[in-house]
């Protein structure tokens, strides 16, 4: 389970966040939105510990509270950056991953992953070979290759094309069906509706609109965050 | 924590085999700067001697400094850095790594370096070299220290190529002056007894700030 309470981040005069309030479930999916710069990606950073926040609190439960460390551990983070190293191959790739997060890294177990990814045979390949969908569909073995059970996405459907997209959705609706917590900042309404349990829109650094899905259409939902872009 | 460390200096070493973008161009710098003292220092080509411990280390700063700042580029790009910080690994592990990779690209433009310089100062040595090995490892693994967490300091900063050296060189002083010190007591008197002093401050330099650096490590690399 994943809380917030009264989370600010001010990058100098410049508030992100203010007293923003979150809690996301154990196995749910929370479709965030809002427009550019509204707090979407800085609630993200926060989470994942690769940002501190000003003030407020960020709570990671699983068996009992966890220390940041062992938060980081619970969670993988996806976002339309990779963090894969384009001069290395795949297979090195995930074996370096592999080695700092004390998993197995024999040849055999890391190209399993990589043909899990729909990559089979293109493991010796370096990344920057590869194309934008590829490289994604790696990410994806990278940063979830821990078992997380809770995953922070931040626009990953960035830059793919229709097959990465598709390879992509059924990736996070077996991970949801799976009992995973997902929290995914995206722009596209239908995509965020098609995957979420819940849909949030955080405006200005709070949360503006909190709707379940199932008490609203999409249509429904794109009309009142419409009114809310209207209202500025 | 060993396998850890050894995994990303294993990947530093490897992303440099490929790509040689740091030792090239420390290689290069720091060839421009011997051959530019090489010309300056010809009027007192008697007393050239006791300079070059001085042209030495400035070339191994200067080449070094570019290494460094070549460190965290490279993580960087793609938002490599911000996998690195998800992994629920102590973060000082990175330190430790990246410090031990941008020794050893040191030390191969170090010892580059001094062979030519041999050549272009007209030096021989013989039994000096283990002892100058000893203080260029010293004074690197120094230089390093220091190094590598203002190279992650100044890599989130928008003039990170200005900022380095301007932040580095004042710390790194105490390094750069006691290196020349017993770099030139090798070269020119061989009073090995003389070393003491110098290595003594190098070596408690490093522990210290090598100490400092790898328990702040982790808040430098957070926004």
């Amino acid at each position: 389970m994943l809380q917030v309470q009264g989370l600010a981040k001010y990058f100098g005069r410049f508030t992100a966040l203010r007293d923003l309030n979150l809690t996301v479930g154990p196995g749910e999916f929370v479709a965030l939105f809002g427009r550019n710069g509204a707090g979407k990606t800085t609630l993200l950073r926060i989470l994942a510990g690769l940002s501190r926040s000003s003030s407020g609190t960020v709570r990671v439960q699983a068996a009992g509270e966890a220390s940041p460390r062992e938060a980081r551990g619970l969670m993988g983070y996806l976002s339309h950056n990779t963090a894969l190293y384009l001069d290395l191959t795949a297979l090195e790739n995930l074996r370096f991953y592999a080695k700092l997060l004390d998993l197995p890294h024999r040849d055999e177990d890391l190209e399993e992953r990589i043909r899990r990814v729909g990559l089979a045979g293109r493991g010796r390949e370096p990344v920057r070979n590869y194309s934008r969908g590829m490289q994604q569909r790696l990410a994806i073995a990278r940063a979830f290759m821990h078992e997380p059970s809770i995953l922070l996405l931040d626009e990953p459907f960035t830059g793919l094309d229709q097959s990465g997209s598709d390879f992509l959705k059924s990736y996070l609706k077996e991970a949801h069906a799976g009992g995973k917590t997902c929290l995914m900042a995206i722009h596209d309404t239908a995509t965020g509706y098609q995957l979420a349990d819940r849909m949030v829109v955080i405006d200005r650094g709070v949360v503006a609109l909190d709707l379940s899905r199932d008490g609203v259409s999409l249509a429904e939902f794109e009309r009142k965050y419409g009114e809310l872009a209207g209202e500025r | 924590m060993l396998a850890k460390i050894w995994a990303v200096y294993q990947k530093d070493l490897l992303l440099e085999l490929r790509t040689k973008d740091s030792i090239n161009a420390m290689l290069f710098f720091g060839v421009v700067v011997l051959v530019i003292f090489n010309f300056a220092l010809e009027p007192m080509r008697d007393s050239i001697h006791a300079a070059v411990p001085g042209v030495l280390w400035v070339a191994f700063a200067f080449a070094g400094t570019l290494g460094l700042n070549r460190m965290f580029a490279t993580e960087k790009e793609n938002s490599c850095l911000q996998g690195l910080l998800m992994l629920p690994t102590d973060r000082g592990i990175l330190y430790i790594g990246k410090m031990l990779a941008a020794s050893t690209f040191m030390l191969v433009t170090e010892v580059v370096i001094f062979v030519l310089s041999l050549v272009f100062f007209n030096l021989s040595v013989g039994s000096e070299i283990p002892w100058l090995f000893l203080v260029f490892l010293v004074g690197t693994l120094g230089f390093t220290a220091v190094g590598t967490l203002l190279s992650a300091i100044s890599a989130n900063t928008r003039m990170r190529e200005v900022l380095l050296p301007l932040i580095l060189f004042p710390v790194i002083l105490p390094i750069l002056i006691n290196a020349v010190e017993a770099t030139g007591i090798i070269l020119n008197s061989s009073d090995y007894g003389a070393l003491k002093l110098p290595l003594t401050i190098m070596a408690v330099f490093t522990i210290v700030f090598g100490t400092l650096a790898y328990l702040f490590f982790e808040y430098v690399l957070e926004e």
